[in-house]
């Protein structure tokens, strides 16, 4: 948008004013089709509820009406939900800054001058995030079921204690498997940020007697903070919309229920218990939820964000 | 050019019109072509279905896999009103009360009834949901028993518990002598299971009388089976972890597990998940409450049921009687599907004269799952399941996490179960 500006300006105006708008319909048609419709049926479905009468057996016994905002009231008054939220923030206090500390160590370790093996260790590093989540965690779980895993194997044999995974350690076994499945893409990111900047500023650094560390923190380091800013509220939606790993390892234990992120009670509300109202009111709260956070972390960081940009 | 158009889609509305007409007037034509589509999961019931379709060139039926139990539920109700749903559908017992709520389902009395004396009469009841209707036509049953791994039993010299109590005291015996097996663990993710051992109790969770509900999850019955099971997690005498994990599969077959309190379609279980244990397991039916007794509960068993979308409800209904009566379907479920069939005649069928082949040293397997089967009690279940199976997952693995009793994992389940019937409006009590 603001490439274009100055360039219909400089060319005044040659074609009607409906031009644009023709090139414009199908993006907006399929705007409208594929974002506008299914949020507002969603909204729709929030404002109504299911009423059965008597027994619920004969025809017509069940009947959708209008709700009002009880769905709403309902799901902000649920404790297990408000539970799934903090289970959910927990989560990315954990995973983002561990996952994108990781990965733009290793985008910097890669980046040194004297890193060997560039090639390799990039695609090694990015090879777990080409695995989807559930096959991730379908193996994660192998690993974390004590009669199955290699780890707990050499435990028993070295008659060492073993850590119950799935037990207590649940929190971090659902945060491994993210932060293994998702290091590699934000790695990549944060490295080609670095492999952008201009290498006479290191050649300045050097001969002002700077040594590798210190370039690295106080040149790569801000001069990627765009890229890191990005790959932050990328993780921090992610993280609230976290559900395939806990959902592949909850028939493995006993520390997972049905609720334990927002995305997995909006689930089981709608596909375990039928109720597709209730789970909608939950969608549009997780959905305005996850704005919230990550407006709130843009405004955060936005001084440093628009100082970088202006450069 | 405007009234063109309005002319030809008068015309067309009206072709479309007569069409819809002949087709509804020849419903009742005998001589007229059916086509029904039937969503199951049951392998290989493509070999049965097509020997209905040699046979009744009138009536020919697609089975089509679209998914399974749970999940085939939401699927209709999600295909229910769109001219998506199939006329015919595969139904686990407990799921018939929320199609029937949700009205997907035909009540198919009108043509069913003369199949009522085919089966034992719990199992009638349970597709009846008690009323005057018919919902749908029993296909297989899923009888409590217990399996045992005999080698080891006769290693550790243990003998077959016939009673609870006795169960309790071997479970302690194992713990005594090798600490690294256990009798059996109770599974928080299989409340189809747990409900099969309240049945057997003698627990009610959900009754109708006149027009009003009534459901009691947390019965007596039902508490006396949770605080036993509580009991034996709490002393450490059982394991305590799901049911059908990769963990559970190494452990029946390492021999971890020596016990497995489970339904009469255990065997194709054991034999996909611990192949290495053929010929080591042995049946024996459900301990009992009291010594003397023979009671047992269900765990699973699905129904035929014809959908309320269907526009053939007779043809439909009479495809699902010959599926789930007559020797020929019934005898190919069996070989072909591996299931356990409800018709009582199919118990004893030619099919099931030989003990299933992981079971080879049983010769007796069938007699004996018959005998067991005819003790099963009957069960209504309720219009949200869905909502209680749901809760016991969380409320049981919450217990065994937090180690709190089990008793007031059941208590959640009445809460949760109560306060969703109510606030949909049913008429119920607690």
């Amino acid at each position: 948008m603001a490439l274009a500006s100055p360039a219909g300006r400089r060319r005044r105006r040659t074609a009607p004013s409906a031009v644009p708008y023709v090139f414009l319909t199908p993006g907006i048609v399929l705007f409208i089709l594929t974002f506008l419709v299914p949020i507002g049926y969603t909204v729709w479905q929030s404002l109504r509820r299911v009423r059965v009468s008597g027994l619920g057996l004969g025809r017509g016994a069940r009947r959708e009406v209008f709700a009002g905002l009880s769905n709403y009231r309902e799901i902000l008054g649920d404790a297990e939900f408000w539970a799934s939220m903090q289970r959910a923030l927990t989560y990315g206090l954990i995973l983002v800054p561990t996952m994108l500390g990781l990965a733009l160590l290793l985008a910097l370790i890669l980046d040194t001058p004297r890193a060997r093996l560039r090639r390799f260790g990039r695609l090694a590093i990015f090879l777990p995030y080409a695995v989807p989540s559930v096959i991730a965690s379908l193996l994660w779980g192998f690993l974390y079921l004590p009669a199955v895993s290699p780890l707990h194997y050499v435990l028993r044999a070295l008659d060492l204690p073993q850590p119950d995974l799935l037990g207590g350690g649940i929190m971090g076994a659902v945060v491994n498997i993210g932060i293994w499945g998702g290091v590699g893409f934000n790695m990549v990111v944060i490295y080609t940020a670095l492999r952008a900047v201009p290498h006479d500023l290191y050649e300045a650094a050097r001969l002002d007697g700077c040594s590798e560390v210190q370039i690295a923190l106080r040149i790569k380091v801000p001069q990627v903070m765009p890229a890191l800013i990005m790959t932050g509220v990328f993780s921090t939606i992610a993280t609230l919309q976290v559900f395939s790993e806990p959902f592949t390892l909850r028939p493995l234990t006993n520390s997972l229920q049905s609720t334990w992120t927002p995305l997995m009670k909006i689930y089981t509300d709608a596909f375990v218990r039928n109720d597709i109202y209730t789970a909608a009111a939950a969608s549009i709260v997780v959905a305005c939820a996850t704005l919230l956070v990550s407006f709130g972390f843009l405004r955060l960081v936005q001084a440093r964000a628009f100082s970088q940009e202006d450069r | 050019m405007r009234l063109k158009f309005v002319t030809a889609t008068a015309v067309l509305l009206a072709g479309v019109l007569a069409t819809a007409a002949c087709g509804n007037s020849g419903g009742t034509n005998p001589d007229e072509k059916v086509s029904l589509t039937f969503w199951t999961w049951v392998p290989n019931i493509d070999q049965v279905v097509a020997k209905w379709n040699a046979a009744n060139p009138n009536i020919q039926v697609t089975a089509s896999n679209q998914a399974q139990g749970d999940e085939l539920v939401t699927k209709l109700l999600t295909a229910k009103g769109t001219g998506n749903a199939p006329d015919l559908v595969q139904a686990e017992y407990q799921a018939l009360p929320t199609l029937v709520s949700n009205d997907a389902l035909a009540d198919i009395s009108a043509y069913a009834s003369g199949a009522a004396g085919k089966f034992a009469p719990g199992v009638w009841n349970v597709v009846t949901l008690g009323t005057d209707a018919v919902y749908a036509i029993p296909q297989d049953v899923g009888p409590m028993m217990l399996y045992y791994r005999a080698d080891e039993f006769d290693r550790l010299g243990l003998t077959v518990p016939k009673t609870w109590d006795d169960f309790a005291a071997v479970a302690r015996e194992v713990r005594q002598k090798s600490p690294k097996q256990y009798l059996t663990t109770f599974s928080s993710a299989d409340p189809g299971w747990f409900v099969g051992l309240a049945q057997q109790a003698g627990a009610k969770w959900w009754s109708i009388s006149g027009d009003k509900w009534t459901v009691s999850v947390n019965d007596a019955a039902s508490k006396k089976v949770a605080d036993y099971w509580g009991g034996l997690v709490a002393e450490g005498a059982i394991d305590n972890k799901p049911m059908f994990t990769p963990e559970w599969n190494a452990q029946l077959n390492d021999g971890t597990l020596l016990a497995w309190p489970s339904a009469v379609w255990a065997p194709g279980v054991l034999a996909g998940n611990a192949g290495d244990t053929a010929g080591k397991w042995k049946m024996a039916p459900l301990p009992q409450w009291n010594a003397g007794e023979s009671k047992t509960g269900s765990w699973g068993g699905s129904s035929t049921a014809v959908t309320a979308d269907s526009k053939h409800a007779e043809a439909a209904t009479k495809f699902a009687i010959w599926l789930n009566t007559s020797d020929d379907a019934t005898a190919g479920l069996v070989t072909q599907g591996g299931i356990y069939p409800a018709a009582s005649s199919a118990q004893s069928g030619p099919a099931l004269a030989s003990a299933p082949a992981f079971f080879s040293n049983q010769p007796d397997f069938y007699p004996l799952a018959k005998q067991i089967a005819a003790t099963a009690s009957g069960f209504t279940f309720g219009p949200d399941v869905n909502v209680t199976y749901s809760t016991y997952k969380d409320a049981f693995a919450g217990a065994i996490s937090n180690k709190t009793p089990f008793a007031a994992a059941l208590d959640a389940m009445q809460t949760a179960t109560l306060q969703d019937m109510q606030q949909s409006g049913f008429n119920v009590t607690g």
